[in-house]
């Protein structure tokens, strides 16, 4: 049966409306789209939507209490939740190098979580 | 109290304008370039903004703002620019003499050769926008929660009502969530979401996050701290209609209802500020109307994104030395105003003062409109031209214009919105 799912690109300010059209899950169409990115996109987000993902950890020793990470790569976007709760536990020590391996592979994911700044050791507050 | 110090260039904050217009200032040939932070460290408001979306347009890749902010700190401390922290200005004035207070200098005062803002913006407060009810604690602008959250570890509150749908407030409505509060509600008192049409769908939609439109917070309850908030319903006059309220429980409000410039120390020096903008009036060159005295980035107008931010502080930072190495005896032409176009709230730069290379000129729109073009037409000439699917009032756009080589003699220069219909 022939099904359509809407999205929003989330890849640039256009922020183009997407319509994409499958059958059986195969994917027929994607309409609304001004570029490849867009395109791409709404594939993506019918199979497999994946998400960048963001948050803090403990640091103990540096010059402020928290260090902000990133993952490296998007991750499966059911999994953002589980990712932040499991980094929620971390503490690290300063000082942190800029793109340090905080977490190796998050989840399974293959997906490494970065320090997304540096910071040195002192006393915080 | 030291000896009076004249560096060639002062930047004023070390945010993502003041990191660029530095680093602008000492690549174009300036050896004595101070940068006066007021915090214990650089990058602004950047290191609380840990979330990715910075950086698509400066360095093709999408960078988280702690990211974006060390990239710039980096090549700062590498570049030999002399750096003040904990500083404050206490005061500035016209003939550029700057008083400023740290802990390890005292007071001290400066007369630079030139002087580039870069103070950035504030948040918009309650009182601004005047939410009758009581005064307990729990209510707070996004961006202070933002600090609280991601730099100090603090929680402001378990179950969170957001007024505002600006940027910060959508973003901020996802980063509690994620840390374990309840978001009842995002509420917006115009027909249309203030931030960009992607915050809506992965800060909100991802989340299950409701956005009400049409809606206002009409009183704060809780004597010592918030205990819950009245919404109401408004009409297209942006009046509350009687018999839609509902109190909902809450123990924060978080408020995400605009920003404005960080002009103080500008008013203080005579810089003309723009009613519209309400930051300086700036030329081409991103002179203000005080000579030698200079601005970019957020205390100009409130950009969307830091890439243009940088843009303009790498222009101011660039301006500012070559006035300096002109010996600040390059006579300023009389300037010709941009003119705000059909459909166009206001133009920066304001001034053009000489068009002998490309300017950019960034705006934002009065009201949406689809199948639009831009275009910046001087002396009824079109210099440019650029199709949109779409613009809206939260988004603003970016156009240019170049002379073509030499300088070009202009009477009249107007950035306006044409749509296809009106061309048909």
């Amino acid at each position: 049966m022939k099904k359509t799912h809407n999205y929003t690109c989330i890849n640039c300010p256009l922020s183009c409306s997407l319509e994409l059209t499958e059958e059986d899950g195969e994917v027929l169409e994607v309409r609304g789209a001004d570029c490849k990115v867009g395109q791409k996109y709404a594939v993506e987000e019918f199979r497999n939507p994946r998400r960048t993902v963001s948050t803090t950890v403990r640091v103990q020793g540096g010059v402020l209490p928290l260090l902000p990470v990133v993952s490296a790569a998007p991750i499966p976007k059911a999994l953002v939740r589980e990712a932040v709760r499991t980094l929620a536990a971390v503490t690290v020590e300063a000082p942190v190098a800029d793109g340090q391996v905080i977490y190796p592979d998050i989840l399974g994911t293959g997906v490494d979580i970065i320090a997304s700044r540096r910071l040195e050791a002192g006393v915080s507050g | 109290m030291s000896a009076v110090r004249r560096p060639q260039c002062v930047v004023i904050g070390a945010g993502p304008a003041g990191l660029g217009a530095a680093l602008a200032a000492r690549e174009a040939g300036l050896g004595d370039v101070m940068l006066l932070e007021r915090d214990f460290e650089l990058g602004g408001i950047l290191p609380q903004c840990i979330h990715d979306g910075f950086g698509s347009i400066v360095f093709d890749q999408v960078l988280t703002g702690p990211q974006y902010a060390q990239r710039f700190i980096d090549r700062v401390e590498a570049a030999g620019i002399e750096v003040k922290l904990n500083t404050m200005v206490l005061e500035m004035r016209g003939d550029r003499r700057i008083t400023a207070v740290n802990p390890r200098d005292g007071v001290f005062e400066l007369e630079p050769a030139s002087i580039v803002l870069a103070m950035g913006c504030r948040e918009r407060t309650r009182h601004q926008v005047m939410i009758p009810g009581y005064r307990p604690a729990g209510v707070i602008c996004a961006g202070a929660a933002q600090r609280d959250i991601n730099i100090e570890g603090l929680m402001p509150g378990r179950r969170v009502v957001i007024l505002g749908s600006g940027d910060i407030g959508l973003i901020m409505a996802r980063r509690f969530t994620l840390e374990g509060a309840e978001v009842e509600g995002v509420y917006e008192i115009m027909d249309h979401p203030g931030g960009l049409t992607r915050n809506v769908v992965q800060c909100l939609h991802d989340y299950d996050i409701p956005l009400h439109l049409s809606h206002t917070v009409t009183f704060i309850h809780g004597r010592k701290r918030v205990e819950a908030v009245t919404v109401t319903r408004v009409d297209e006059n942006l009046k509350p209609i009687k018999g839609t309220e509902r109190r909902v429980p809450c123990d924060a409000l978080v408020l995400s209802v605009g920003l404005i410039p960080e002009n103080e120390l500008s008013k203080q020096a005579g810089v003309e500020l723009d009613p519209l903008t309400a930051g300086p009036v700036v030329d081409e060159r991103m002179h203000t109307s005080v000579d030698g005295i200079f601005a970019c980035g957020n205390v100009v107008c409130v950009f969307d994104l830091v890439d243009w931010v940088t843009q303009t502080a790498e222009r101011a930072g660039r301006s500012a030395a070559e006035y300096v190495l002109e010996g600040g005896r390059r006579k300023r032409r009389p300037p010709v105003r941009v003119t705000a176009g059909r459909n166009v709230k206001f133009v920066v730069p304001q001034l053009l003062r000489e068009f002998d290379r490309e300017i950019e000129l960034f705006f934002r729109v009065e009201h949406p409109e689809r199948a639009a073009r831009t275009r910046v037409l001087v002396d009824g000439e079109e210099l440019y031209s650029r199709k949109a699917k779409m613009v809206r009032p939260p988004e603003m756009v970016k156009a240019g214009a170049d002379p073509g080589g030499a300088r070009r003699e202009l009477e009249n220069i107007t950035v306006e919105v044409v749509t296809e219909e009106e061309e048909a």
